[in-house]
This record gives structure tokens, C-alpha cells and sequence, in this order.
């Protein structure tokens, strides 16, 4: 009895040892990032572009709006193929053998390798081009981004109910204004707060674009150069000797880690005020 | 015209579905495809051959197979006690108001890209490496240390969603015999969530086998199966990742595609195992 009990507390310790030790590392990499990245971070970093080490005027610039437009384009291409295909899991696949596949695939494809897929991004759009280049960038990315789109877009539809679908259907309404007009509608929230989180995953995402866009130490709109982004750019300042370098891959890293963490915390508040109502 | 509208819409809807297949496809075929003058130079041998010399155009997948599996053990054995621990802290120890926001805290480290992983890993965690067990720091150990903390929010996340699929009147029947909190946990939920746990680990394990930034950082990428674990050696999407622009010469270029095709049939038999054999049940967002 008396040997029960104390198995039973030293389990117990443990696995609240366990806890603490997973919040001593969130807790010490967190204050890495703030402290670091504070200190480096300044006006600086949105004015000027990525410069030689040891010049003063040196920033970020460059690399930012590369992020966005790299992260833009992914969103533009990668969300609507995500919606449409979770559309047709949940509308008109439902739970089909081809349906059911096509899940099992895109489950597969959500935990590939992203260093793969930048692999293979590079094969057919870098290497036929010759040059690296930010459309390949942003395919890597949207590439990422359709498994997780679709399957929240089929799990947000699944939660409207069947007969709000019926009643459209009573009133003549075809099958694509039902699914647009009611079905949409009733799972916006949903698949809006999983296109964020979709968004946050893929924006701090490095290895799809170490060979496709590349890096590019000017300011450029034009996605068939090579293009610089935030996270190659902290990749390429990190392992240098450059000490000014490595600061400024500390405030990309914050930069990134504050846009990734406030994306998330936002989609839960989203998830967590529908659930209260 | 509605008509054809409505039709349009399925078909869109039905192509975009397909897609996710023929990406799928046709990554395997590209990377086959690109590997080809590879597989032919060097076939099977690739997978066993330690001498990886881009001069004389030799090249031999062992030393970064064997980090990858190397590090990848290391940072299983190490993320697995934790996890499990952690998850029984949250289902069956902590109290009501202590659940969520060290729940939450949990899967936020899980968010977290992981190249701050890997950076912070270079700047914080290496040197303390260096000091306990010698070497420079980089290696297969700081690798696998690194990789184990990115992968432990989750494990740690799935293996408390399979954990708290147990029905409380389960629980409560072992409690009203008498059991202890820990006779519960192994003798009740344990056995009870054992499949989704096993699948959130070989889940987790796809992932660290696949995972980049966290080990490109810290792993010293050379090209040598290391006599210790405290020394530089590399792994396949440390390979990739360090060498791909600068691969010169068709042979040097199929190789690392060799390499990466390896590693995603690797994780495709490993995502799938976990996924079809052991997380049917639990089909939880992740």
C-alpha cells in the first residue's frame, strides 16, 4: 500500500518536472528572442536595406517587404486551391473512397519535408529559368499551405449543419449558391481563423526558399528576380562572423517570432469567442 | 446557364482536390527524374558509401543517412519521457485553471518557426555543449538536443489529445476501487489512448527526421560519420540545405536530389504509418 503510494508521487513529480522543463525552454528561447531582438531592433531596421557588415546604414527593409510579397502571393495562390478543394471534400466528396484518399494525401503532404519541396520547386521552376527567382518562392510556400487550408475547410463545413443546406436546397437554390450563399456564410469564422494560422506556419518557413527565391540584397517588387525574405536573410546574417549581421538576423528573428506568435494567439481568441457564444 | 455554372463550380472544386494528388505525384517523379544520373552512377551502394568528395565526383549518401538517423534517435529518446510526461501533467495532475494556460504555452512553442529554434540553438545551447562535453559545440548531440525540444510542444500536444479521449467514467471506476492517480494512468488511460500515443510519436518522428533550420544551425556540416557524438557531422536536409546552390556538375546536383528523394520516402512511410495505422482514431488539428 505504502509502496503504491510512493511510486504514485514520484510519477507524479516527474511528470510535473516534465511540464517545467518544457516552460523553462518556451520561457528561455522566448526571452532570447524579446531580449535579443529588442536590442537590435530600431527605425533603422524599416528604412534601410540589408547593406555590407559594418556599414551604419543597414536594415531590413528589403527582406520585409520580400516576406510579404513571398507570403502574398503563396496566400493568393495556395488559399483559394485550398478552399475549393476542402469544398469538394465536404460538399460533394463527403466520405467517398476518392474523398477519404484525397485527405489521407493531403495529411501526408502537410508533414513533408519543406526542404524537399523546395527540392522540387527548384527542379521545375528555378532550373529551367536558370535563376533563382520569387515566383518559385511563393510556390514553395503555397505548395505548404494547401493541406492545411483544405483541411480546415473541410472541417469548418462539416460543422454546418445539414439542414440550414436543406432549406436552401427547398427554396430551388442550385448546389454552388447553396455552398456559397449558406454553407460559406455559416463557416466563415472557421475558415478564416485556420487561412490565419495557415498564413502564420508558412510565413516562418526557411527551407522552401533557401533555392527557389534565393536572397537578393536590394529592394525589389519583382518576382522574377530573386527576391529576399526575412527568414533566409536571419538564415544568411546568423551564421556569418559579422557581429552587426547577427543582430540584425536577432531583430528578424523577433520580427518574425512577434508576427507568428500574435497570428496564433489571434486565431485563438477567434476559436475561443465562437465557442463561448 | 445556372446549370453550367453549378457545374463549373464542382468541376473547379473536384480539380483543385486532384491537384493535391498530382503534386504528390509528381514531386516523387521530379525527384526521381533529377536523381536518375545518380541512382545510375552509383545505384544502391549510395545508401552505404561514406565518401562524399564533389572533386572527384564520388558521392555517398552514408554520412548524412547516419546523422539524420543519429540525430533523429537522439531527439526521440530524449522528446519522449518529456512529452508523455508532460501530457500527464495536463490530463490527469494540473488543476482545472492551470490546463489551459500552460496548454496554450505549450502549443505556442510549437508555433514558434523553427529557425529561431536553430538560431538560438547556434548562440545559447552550443556553447553550453562545448563546455560539458568537449568538441566544438556542433555536432549530432546539439543537434538532437535542439531537434527534441522543436519537436517535444508536439508530441507533447497529440499525446494529451489522445490522453483525453479516456471517458471519465473509466477514471472513475479505477478511483472508486481504490487505485492511485498512477495506477490509473497506466492501467486505465495509458492502455486506453495506446495507439494515438504510439502515432503521435512516430508523427513527431517524421517531422524531426524532415526538419531543416533547427539542425542546419548546429549540426557543423561535414561530411564524415563522426567517431563521437559531440563532433561536426551533417544530415540530409543539412546537406541540402548547405549545399544545394552551390552544387557545380550534373552528378553533384543528382546526388543531393538522390539524397532528397531518401528523405521523403523515409518520412512518407513514417507520416503514413503513423497516420493510417495508429491515428485513425484520433483525427485532431495539428
Amino acid at each position: 500500500m505504502i509502496k503504491r503510494k510512493i511510486i504514485n508521487n514520484i510519477v507524479l513529480a516527474l511528470s510535473t518536472l516534465s511540464a517545467l522543463i518544457g516552460l523553462f525552454f518556451l520561457f528561455w528561447i522566448l526571452w532570447t528572442l524579446v531580449s535579443k531582438g529588442l536590442d537590435a531592433m530600431s527605425m533603422k531596421i524599416f528604412i534601410y536595406d540589408t547593406a555590407p557588415p559594418g556599414r551604419e546604414e543597414s536594415g531590413l527593409r528589403n527582406a520585409i517587404v520580400g516576406q510579404l510579397i513571398l507570403v502574398g502571393v503563396a496566400s493568393a495562390i495556395g488559399i483559394p486551391l485550398g478552399i475549393l478543394a476542402g469544398t469538394y471534400l465536404s460538399e460533394y466528396g463527403k466520405n467517398s473512397k476518392f474523398a477519404n484518399f484525397i485527405r489521407d494525401i493531403s495529411d501526408i503532404m502537410m508533414s513533408a519535408p519543406s526542404i524537399v519541396i523546395g527540392a522540387f520547386v527548384y527542379a521545375i521552376l528555378v532550373a529551367p529559368v536558370g535563376h533563382f527567382n520569387g515566383w518559385a518562392g511563393a510556390v514553395a510556400l503555397a505548395i505548404m499551405m494547401v493541406p492545411i487550408v483544405l483541411r480546415t475547410t473541410d472541417d469548418m463545413l462539416n460543422l454546418v449543419p445539414q439542414q440550414l443546406r436543406e432549406a436552401a436546397y427547398a427554396l430551388g437554390a442550385p448546389k454552388y449558391k447553396v455552398i456559397i450563399q449558406i454553407v460559406y456564410r455559416g463557416a466563415k469564422v472557421g475558415v478564416i481563423t485556420g487561412i490565419l494560422l495557415s498564413i502564420a506556419r508558412i510565413a516562418g518557413e526557411t527551407a522552401p526558399l533557401l533555392f527557389t527565391s534565393f536572397n537578393n540584397n536590394f529592394f525589389t517588387t519583382n518576382l522574377n528576380e530573386a527576391m529576399p525574405s526575412l527568414t533566409v536573410t536571419m538564415f544568411n546574417f546568423a551564421t556569418s562572423p559579422y557581429e552587426d549581421w547577427i543582430n540584425l538576423g536577432w531583430a528578424a528573428a523577433f520580427i518574425l517570432g512577434v508576427f507568428v506568435l500574435s497570428v496564433n494567439i489571434l486565431g485563438r481568441l477567434i476559436i475561443k469567442k465562437r465557442k463561448v457564444k | 446557364m445556372q446549370k453550367i455554372v453549378d457545374k463549373s463550380f464542382e468541376y473547379l472544386s473536384k480539380l483543385s482536390a486532384i491537384l493535391v494528388l498530382i503534386v504528390l505525384v509528381t514531386i516523387f517523379w521530379v525527384l526521381f527524374e533529377e536523381a536518375k544520373p545518380a541512382i545510375e552512377a552509383f545505384g544502391i551502394d549510395f545508401l552505404t558509401n561514406s565518401k562524399w568528395a564533389p572533386n572527384l565526383e564520388i558521392f555517398g549518401g552514408a554520412p548524412a543517412i547516419f546523422g539524420s538517423v543519429v540525430s533523429t534517435f537522439l531527439a526521440m529518446i530524449i522528446a519522449t519521457p518529456i512529452a508523455i510526461g508532460i501530457a500527464i501533467f495536463l490530463t490527469e495532475i494540473a488543476f482545472e485553471k492551470l490546463k489551459t494556460p500552460i496548454g496554450t504555452a505549450i502549443e505556442m512553442l510549437a508555433a514558434i518557426p523553427s529557425i529561431i529554434y536553430g538560431m538560438w540553438g547556434l548562440f545559447y545551447f552550443a556553447p553550453i555543449i562545448r563546455e560539458w562535453f568537449g568538441g566544438n559545440g556542433l555536432g549530432l548531440l546539439t543537434a538532437g538536443i535542439v531537434l527534441s525540444i522543436m519537436i517535444l510542444p508536439f508530441m507533447a500536444a497529440i499525446t494529451r489529445d489522445s490522453m483525453n479521449t479516456t471517458p471519465d467514467i473509466l477514471k472513475e471506476s479505477a478511483y472508486a476501487l481504490g487505485a492511485t492517480k498512477w495506477d490509473v494512468i497506466k492501467d486505465v488511460v495509458i492502455p486506453y489512448a495506446k495507439a494515438g500515443i504510439i502515432g503521435s510519436i512516430i508523427l513527431a518522428l517524421g517531422r524531426a527526421i524532415g526538419e531543416t533550420m533547427a539542425v542546419t544551425f548546429v549540426m557543423g556540416n561535414v561530411h564524415k560519420i563522426p567517431d563521437s557524438i559531440v563532433n561536426a557531422a551533417t544530415s540530409i536536409p543539412v546537406t541540402l540545405a548547405n549545399e544545394f546552390t552551390e552544387a557545380d556538375g550534373d552528378l553533384y546536383y543528382a546526388s543531393l536530389f538522390y539524397l532528397a528523394l531518401i528523405l521523403f520516402v523515409i518520412s512518407f512511410v513514417v507520416i503514413a504509418t503513423a497516420k493510417f495505422y495508429f491515428l485513425r482514431k484520433v483525427r485532431k488539428e495539428i
